[in-house]
């Protein structure tokens, strides 16, 4: 018999959310990490027990937290005796929080400026980490995206970071700005089929490529039309909220836009939009189906200004074809009075049959859907504002 | 030894009780005490101020006997009642709403 395990992470610490292959009947366990922001928690996909979680306050900074057994215990890695690096003698280095740009000659790049909300210049300053993502061939291996945007890696298991400066080192950097949330790269996908390629997204400079393992990086804004930035087809400068693939078919992206929901069928080198019938097409969040890779989810929010969804009505919106044809998915979700939002991370499929679906909100809700988004039910109805959620299915 | 207050959400971290006792190395100032603190508890490191830098974090302040000598130099003399160990040395996060 398989589990499932939600990883949702709050404004107020994070939860993990369990239950059998059925999917109906849910235990919850939390607050791990109380009081403290947890943008991100996601498990290994070739060790579904080893969990990295971003956890962070805008007192004390930024904490990575690792458990090795599915969240029942966890330790800042290289901070005890157990985790300490070989290399310092098993005496403890309380480095894992530290998320330092790499300027050196070697492989760095220069910490220049980007532009601030009013256009100005801005010095590239660490914030926190957003996004964190699991190698999918080694649990010691994790990506993290962070604000103020780069790019870092961990081959220690957490104990240590560096940063993959060419993509912060880009020539357009001093053309990218902040969105709402900061200036976050938020979006880090890796290529099941070509190990040298991933994708990245950040708010709001764009989406972005790289083919030599993140060394080098190209935008791949083209198709993009955003009206906020003066040039609106501009190679970067667009608030890209997320973008996701599924696994067979990683040439096909498909992306939730500030406003538009875009596809790509050429690894970003190109874009067109796929917004169809949506009510709205801005929003957050958007998931591919686990078994079908043409079907796809959203959930229009009305708009930037009031973020929150269209008639007070939560719906999810399912395509079957890939964009363009829309249809809701209303049952078991609140369709009158409902003002929640739904963030860009906080979506997610797991691999059972059906397809199952969840999602968080900022009025802390966590829904689920055991057949492919046809009906939903709560797990939990009163957590923190949700800020994450990373389904896994475990055998 | 130097009696050290620590912010609840550090307790958590550290795994301590509200209260610790550290000796640091030479003459006690807030860099001393730290630096001591830092190595007892290494998961604290780039909490209370910045990995590299040494900068304290922006919203944590420090009060000594009563004084806030947040803005003191991290090598002044801590007062003589923090270096006996009749008052502590806190570490307070910012009151900054919510």
């Amino acid at each position: 018999m398989t589990a499932t395990r939600i990883l949702v992470g709050t404004r107020k610490g994070a939860f993990i959310l369990t239950s059998d292959g059925k999917r109906k009947k849910w235990s919850i366990d939390g607050p791990h990490f109380g009081g403290w922001e947890i943008y991100h928690a996601k498990g290994s996909p070739v060790d579904p027990d080893r969990i990295y979680v971003s956890q962070s306050s805008s007192w004390f900074g930024q904490i990575i937290q690792r458990s090795d057994d599915g969240g029942q215990s966890w330790s800042q890695p290289g901070s005890d005796g157990d985790t300490a690096p070989a290399e310092s003698g098993g005496m403890p280095q309380g480095e894992s929080n530290k998320f330092l740009y790499d300027t050196s000659e070697e492989t760095g790049k220069p910490l220049t400026t980007h532009q601030w909300y009013d256009g100005t210049q801005h010095p590239w300053e660490f914030a926190r980490v957003w996004h964190l993502e699991p190698s999918l061939d080694d649990p010691d291996t994790c990506y993290a995206g962070v604000e103020d945007a780069a790019l870092f890696r961990t081959t220690d298991g957490g104990v240590t970071w560096h940063e993959l400066a060419g993509l912060r080192g880009h020539a357009s950097g001093p053309d990218w700005m902040p969105g709402a949330g900061g200036m976050c790269l938020h979006t880090i996908v890796l290529d099941p089929e070509n190990r040298d390629r991933i994708f990245c997204a950040i708010s709001a400079a764009g989406a972005f490529r790289s083919d030599d393992g993140g060394r080098n990086w190209i935008p791949i804004n083209q198709g993009l039309h955003s009206e906020y930035i003066p040039d609106p087809t501009a190679a970067v400068g667009h608030c890209v909220h997320r973008i996701a693939i599924h696994p067979s078919n990683p040439n096909t992206l498909f992306m939730q836009k500030h406003w538009d929901v875009m596809r790509s069928d050429d690894g970003g080198d190109s874009w067109r939009e796929v917004s169809g019938n949506l009510p709205s097409d801005f929003g957050f969040p958007i998931a591919v189906h686990a078994h079908d890779p043409e079907t796809i989810y959203v959930v229009p929010i009305l708009s930037d200004s009031l973020h929150y969804p269209p008639d007070g009505k939560l719906r999810v919106y399912r395509s079957r074809s890939g964009g363009e044809d829309w249809e809701p998915l209303t049952k078991g979700l609140p369709q009158e009075h409902c003002y929640v939002n739904v963030l860009r991370d906080a979506m997610a499929v797991d691999a059972g049959d059906p397809c199952g679906v969840y999602f968080g909100t900022t009025g802390g809700q966590v829904y689920a859907s055991s057949d492919s988004g046809d009906s939903w039910a709560t797990i939990v109805r009163d957590l923190p504002a949700v800020l994450s959620v990373e389904a896994q299915t475990i055998p | 030894m130097i009696r050290v207050v620590l912010p609840h959400h550090l307790q958590t971290l550290a795994g301590c009780e509200r209260e610790v006792m550290i000796e640091p190395a030479g003459s006690v100032t807030q860099r001393t005490v730290l630096d001591a603190l830092e190595t007892r508890y290494p998961m604290l490191r780039g909490t209370v101020r910045e990995h590299v830098t040494l900068k304290r974090r922006p919203r944590v302040r420090f009060f000594a006997d009563g004084e806030d000598v947040t803005h003191e130099s991290p090598d002044a003399a801590l007062p003589d009642s923090i270096a006996s160990g009749d008052q502590p040395f806190m570490i307070v996060g910012a009151i900054a709403g919510g």
